[in-house]
């Protein structure tokens, strides 16, 4: 079943890049919580619990050198959310980033907006290479002259100047959740985007910030009765009407917004059937959905769930039409995982340029890459120990029970610390950003 | 992959006879350990620990020790800054003296 190769036609991963501190005392402000690419690949976010955003940007490729691949280099970092206490519940609110979302590109500057479980932010992210220099009334340092010294007129002019990346808060979207925020989505139609919360999906219009509609309310008169919460939402790629969420019961409910105005019905559910006889106390829990994606055809949709990855097809909602187990060794460990919480980690997974490969994290600081057109699947490491420029990334191996085979690693000697649940795909290329839980490993195509 | 599943089902009736499936086996387990687990698994209580995650305070007062011991601020120079503001007016949770945070880079930048 696990094949040699991943990633689709037999691409082979290399190292490219890793950022962060090495030392293994992690302060918790350096936990990455979030990963993300914009449309066209060249700038890569991260967010971090502490409310930190860095960027990356892919330098532009010297046509010379090919087997010089692009690097990431950081471009702009801000501030985007601090630490607040809600009064009236009398309860932290955190700063850390849980998603960022990039707007499409309209003119010279870049947009995103970052969230945490309050608050969404529009952050426009613009260039300055040119100040204008030769004020009449102004010294160059600001000050201003005395105006009886002025003799002469002179016109200012734009001098350039060493690039500036400027980040600043453009929008400010507030109040509008009572639980906390798990997902953002843009809307294709560039003008709207949905922020979901445990409870509730609201729309939002990009340029109002006072005011929000609702378009999901799943929380019962009765909080006694609340048997299941929204986990993940997100709109269609191409379709400005559709979008889904999904549910901590392993549900994904597709809405669609010419039908009414309060989404609560939904247009389509999908759902595997259960085998009743399988049923155990774990079942729900590991069916609890931590991520969807819609692929960029707008064909498909994945889920993550605790132990496995589904495709499923907009058109069929019995049951997905693959299914691929990402570490099923820990069927077996599923007690002690409950124990030490790890069976609530949120995994997520993103799909690649074409669709023809998934990609998703686990344990140990292993992901996996799952190839749909040639049904292989791979394991491999984001590790210290495959640093060297350029080095493949080897297959990993894990022994379940029994014999250890001499390159496997055993299900108990797994780091359970060690959780790589943010990676993200280049748009285009194969480059892939894979976030350890305090650093940020790029892996590019090894190219011959 | 959807082999995979199936082979995994066989797999569980083969063991039927002699052995339950890895995910009942776990569950005997957890309930061997806290025998008063609820018998509903993923209901309410689950939930709404999850809907209210986060520490909770006594109050705003409360908050803001908490923040304080954390920084290892100085608590005289608070207390001197306060004199300034005292007298004017009932001083505000906002009033207060907090040592702007000081804005520490995020290490991915190095």
């Amino acid at each position: 079943m696990a094949g040699a190769g991943g990633g689709g036609n037999d691409v082979q991963w290399c190292f490219s890049q890793v950022k962060g501190a090495i030392d293994d005392d992690v302060a918790e402000a350096d936990i990455i919580s979030t990963v993300e690419f914009n449309h066209s690949g060249e700038l890569l976010a991260t967010g971090d619990k502490g409310g930190r955003v860095v960027i990356f940007q892919q330098e532009t490729e010297n046509k010379s050198q090919p087997q010089c691949r692009s690097e990431y280099n950081v471009y702009s970092t801000f501030q985007s959310h601090e630490p607040e206490f809600d009064y009236l519940k009398s309860l932290e609110i955190e700063e850390k980033i849980n998603k960022i979302r990039w707007l499409p590109q309209k003119n010279a500057a870049q947009f995103l907006l970052s969230t945490n479980d309050k608050t969404i932010k529009l952050w426009k992210i613009s260039e300055r290479d040119k100040r204008p220099e030769g004020y009449n009334l102004k010294e160059e340092d600001g000050r201003y002259r005395d105006a009886a010294t002025i003799t002469t007129l002179r016109v200012p002019v734009f001098r350039p100047m060493d690039l500036m990346v400027e980040a600043s808060p453009r929008r400010v979207f507030a109040n509008a959740h009572t639980y906390h925020i798990n997902s953002i989505s843009v809307n294709s139609d560039n003008e709207t985007y949905l922020s979901a919360d445990d409870l509730r999906v609201n729309l939002w219009h990009l340029e109002i910030t006072d005011r929000s509609f609702n378009i999901v309310d799943i929380k019962p008169a009765n909080m006694e009765e609340l048997t299941e919460v929204i986990t993940a939402a997100e709109f269609h790629p191409h379709q400005c009407n559709t979008f889904v969420y999904s549910s901590s019961k392993g549900t994904i409910r597709l809405c669609d917004m010419r039908a009414s105005a309060l989404c609560d019905k939904h247009s389509k559910l999908f759902e595997e059937p259960e085998d009743p006889s399988n049923r155990s106390f774990f079942s729900e829990i590991i069916s609890s959905i931590s991520d969807v994606k819609f692929s960029h055809n707008g064909r498909y949709m994945m889920t993550r769930d605790y132990l496995s990855v589904k495709i499923w097809d907009l058109n069929m909602e019995n049951r997905p039409v693959e299914t691929y187990q990402v570490h099923e060794y820990l069927r077996s460990k599923l007690c002690s995982l409950y124990e030490n919480d790890c069976i609530f980690d949120k995994f997520e997974c993103c799909w690649n340029g074409n669709d023809s490969v998934v990609m998703t994290g686990s344990y140990n600081n292993f992901f996996r890459m799952l190839d749909r057109s040639q049904r292989r699947d791979v394991t491999l490491e984001a590790s210290r120990e495959s640093c060297k420029p350029r080095q493949v990334l080897k297959p990993r191996r894990v022994c379940a029970g029994g014999k250890r085979k001499k390159d496997e690693i055993s299900v108990d000697s797994l780091d359970f610390n060690k959780k790589i649940l943010h990676t993200a795909w280049h748009p285009q290329e194969n480059i892939i950003a894979v976030a350890t839980t305090n650093n940020l490993y790029i892996f590019q195509e090894k190219v011959n | 992959m959807s082999g995979e599943v199936v082979a995994s089902t066989e797999e569980q009736q083969e063991m039927q006879d002699t052995v339950v499936s890895p995910e009942k086996a776990e569950e005997a387990k957890l309930k061997a350990r806290y025998p008063h687990l609820g018998t509903k698994p993923g209901g309410s209580d689950l939930l709404r620990k999850r809907l209210q995650k986060g520490q909770k305070y006594f109050d705003s007062g409360d908050y803001n020790m908490a923040k304080a011991k954390m920084k290892n601020k100085q608590l005289p120079t608070a207390a001197a800054e306060k004199t300034e503001i005292t007298g004017d007016h009932i001083p505000t949770p906002q009033d207060l003296p907090q040592r702007k945070q000081s804005l520490v880079a995020s290490k991915l930048t190095f």
